[in-house]
């Protein structure tokens, strides 16, 4: 009895040292897989990327088209309860993103309120629920860059003649870096982030209306042991990452550079 | 004379502070009026109120003969103009800054292309129309800043202090300036300053400041000439100091100020006399020099103001002078609040009224 149970414990310990070997080369073949179906242009793989960029994109310009009034809003005005504002959108940047998936799954969900517009498990509803989940950033920074800017150049812009919402938009424009900043941001944290569009998306990868991203495929090829695939997809998902990151980074480099050369050239 | 605008009964109060107190002004087609008074004597709140981007608490405001709603300024703001006292520029070209106010009256862009160049000429700055506005000197940035609000020929043109921060090289081409801007082109404006010199210089009328009221309105002979008997009310004023003049056997005067003070002038004076020494004309040094400088007096820092590229100091010698030198002496010398230095002026910096 003993020694079958010593016995028992030998083959465990041969298995799991068997089968580590194999996750081992497992993630090395993946690797090497990753690379060739990047390399070749895999249909699949692309078609998860131009979803992935197309949502979260989307979701940016929505969250844009409110977050930058409301940014402007409590940046510019006075009234109670401001400070209060600006609190609450901070605090709710470190919202887990799984919360907010699970309370937009009640509000979406088949019979409930906002139900009989079908955005449950569509991309509409993820491109909304990522386009709530970046405003407390794209408000929060673009709040801060606001308020950076001269309190004067509002003064400025209307004893030139600006009616308020023109004078609001000079300053939008000297705040435009931060603001530019903002949206980076909220973009880095829409397409990294998990939880919204795996309840709200469902990672539907067949049918009409695909929902599946990079975050979520990555989740499943993983659980699927498709590490190749999976390592491809992270890839992708960092390659988005820094590019943007870099190209705004240059950008303002770029514009630096630019101001510098001319103010040297033409002195 | 028309009256271009008009302040009745004018009040204004920022959190219980009264800031304007019941001032009623008139003011004229063509002339240049100076607001003249001490800081915090009301004079750019005024300004904000007649440029129509700060409503009154109390009192009306009459444009053109027209009753002025501050609830709805759209309109009547397209015909008053104000160059703030610090420097606002838009961090773009020196083009667009000076076209802001055109593009918004939609002005076609070849008549655009033509202002701009004018009113650059104008302060000149000809050719600049490219460069990044904010790398200009500060004087230069000031001059970007008036040559943007003469584009826009409002009927109403406000500068509040437009050479208080600005070296004598600078402020005499803005001095310039509003000189042949109101000759030639009858431009209106109104000016609010603390500099003694320039109200007598540049005005047809000063009205003479004072905790938020008018306390004299006339020409600068009229207001200067009622100042030397009651200057008690302007002491506030920097650099401006009454006392008795005594002519010197040398053909200058001495006048004491009292507390120990005694300034030499370069005129024959004798009685009550009132003088002013503009901030620009005093040398700071650590030792009292060797020179042909009339007045020398030692004293200790007891304010430092940072002014952008200038620096203005307050200095003790019995009476507190100012004095404005540039950033970079001032960071040469390593100067700080209670160093002691002096203070040295010729007498024939001394003006007198």
């Amino acid at each position: 009895m003993e020694q079958n149970a010593h016995h028992n414990t030998e083959t465990t310990l041969e298995t799991f040292t068997i089968k580590r070997t194999r996750d081992l080369a497992d993630i090395l073949g993946g690797i090497i897989e990753a690379f060739r179906l990047l390399l070749t242009g895999d249909p699949e793989l692309y078609g998860i990327l131009s979803r992935s960029l197309l949502f979260s994109g989307t979701a940016i310009i929505l969250a844009a088209l409110w977050g930058i009034p409301i940014a402007l809003l409590i940046a510019l005005k006075d009234f109670r309860g401001k400070t209060i504002l600006k609190t609450l959108f901070s605090t709710m940047i470190g919202l887990p993103t799984v919360v907010l998936g699970l309370l937009l799954f009640l509000v979406f969900a088949r019979g409930s309120i906002l139900g009989p517009l079908g955005l449950l498990y569509a991309p509409s509803g993820i491109i909304i629920g990522q386009a709530l989940l970046v405003t407390p950033v794209l408000v929060s920074i673009g709040i801060s860059a606001i308020e950076s800017v001269d309190l004067e150049i509002m003064s400025l812009a209307k004893t030139l003649g600006a009616s308020e919402s023109q004078a609001q938009m000079a300053v939008l424009k000297e705040a435009l870096n931060g603001v530019i900043l903002a949206n980076v941001a909220s973009f880095n944290r829409a397409i990294g982030e998990l939880g919204v569009v795996l309840i709200i998306g469902g990672n539907i990868a067949g049918g009409g209306a695909r929902t599946d991203v990079l975050t979520t495929a990555i989740s499943r090829a993983t659980q699927l042991g498709e590490i190749g695939y999976a390592v491809a997809l992270g890839i992708l998902l960092m390659i988005i990452v820094f590019t943007v990151n870099i190209i705004v980074a240059l950008l303002r480099r770029a514009n630096q550079i630019v101001e510098l050369v001319k103010h040297h050239t033409l002195n | 004379m028309t009256v271009v605008a008009e302040l009745k009964d004018l009040t204004k109060t920022y959190s219980n502070k009264i800031v304007v107190n019941d001032v009623n002004l008139q003011i004229y087609e063509g002339e240049i009026l100076a607001l003249l008074g001490p800081n915090g004597s009301g004079k750019s709140t005024i300004l904000k109120i007649l440029a129509f981007i700060e409503s009154p608490t109390g009192g009306t405001v009459e444009f053109q003969g027209e009753k002025v709603n501050y609830k709805k300024t759209e309109q009547v703001r397209l015909q008053s103009t104000l160059v703030f006292q610090k420097t606002a520029l838009f961090s773009t070209s020196v083009y667009n800054n000076v076209a802001y106010g055109l593009k918004i009256r939609g002005v076609t862009k070849s008549v655009q292309e033509e202002e701009v160049k004018k009113a650059l000429k104008l302060v000149r700055l000809e050719g600049f129309e490219k460069r990044p506005a904010k790398k200009l000197s500060g004087g230069e940035q000031q001059r970007v800043a008036i040559a943007r609000a003469l584009a826009l020929k409002t009927k109403l043109l406000l500068l509040d202090e437009p050479t208080a921060n600005l070296d004598p090289k600078n402020a005499g081409i803005l001095e310039e300036v509003i000189e042949t801007v109101n000759r030639e082109n009858k431009v209106t404006m109104v000016m609010a300053t603390h500099n003694m010199f320039q109200a007598e210089k540049l005005p047809h009328r000063i009205a003479l400041m004072s905790e938020g009221k008018i306390t004299e309105i006339g020409t600068p002979a009229e207001v200067f000439g009622k100042l030397s008997k009651n200057l008690a009310s302007f002491a506030a004023v920097e650099n401006t100091f009454s006392g008795y003049a005594k002519p010197t056997s040398e053909g200058t005067t001495i006048v004491d100020l009292g507390s120990n003070v005694q300034v030499e002038i370069a005129e024959i004076r004798e009685g009550e006399i009132t003088i002013f020494v503009n901030p620009q004309d005093i040398i700071l040094c650590q030792e009292p020099p060797q020179s042909s400088a009339r007045n020398v007096f030692n004293g200790k820092i007891t304010e430092i103001t940072d002014l952008g590229n200038l620096v203005n100091l307050k200095v003790d010698i019995g009476k507190i002078f100012s004095a404005q030198i540039t950033k970079r002496s001032y960071n040469e010398m390593t100067l700080t609040l209670g160093s002691q230095v002096c203070i040295v002026f010729k007498a024939s910096s001394v003006n007198v009224f």
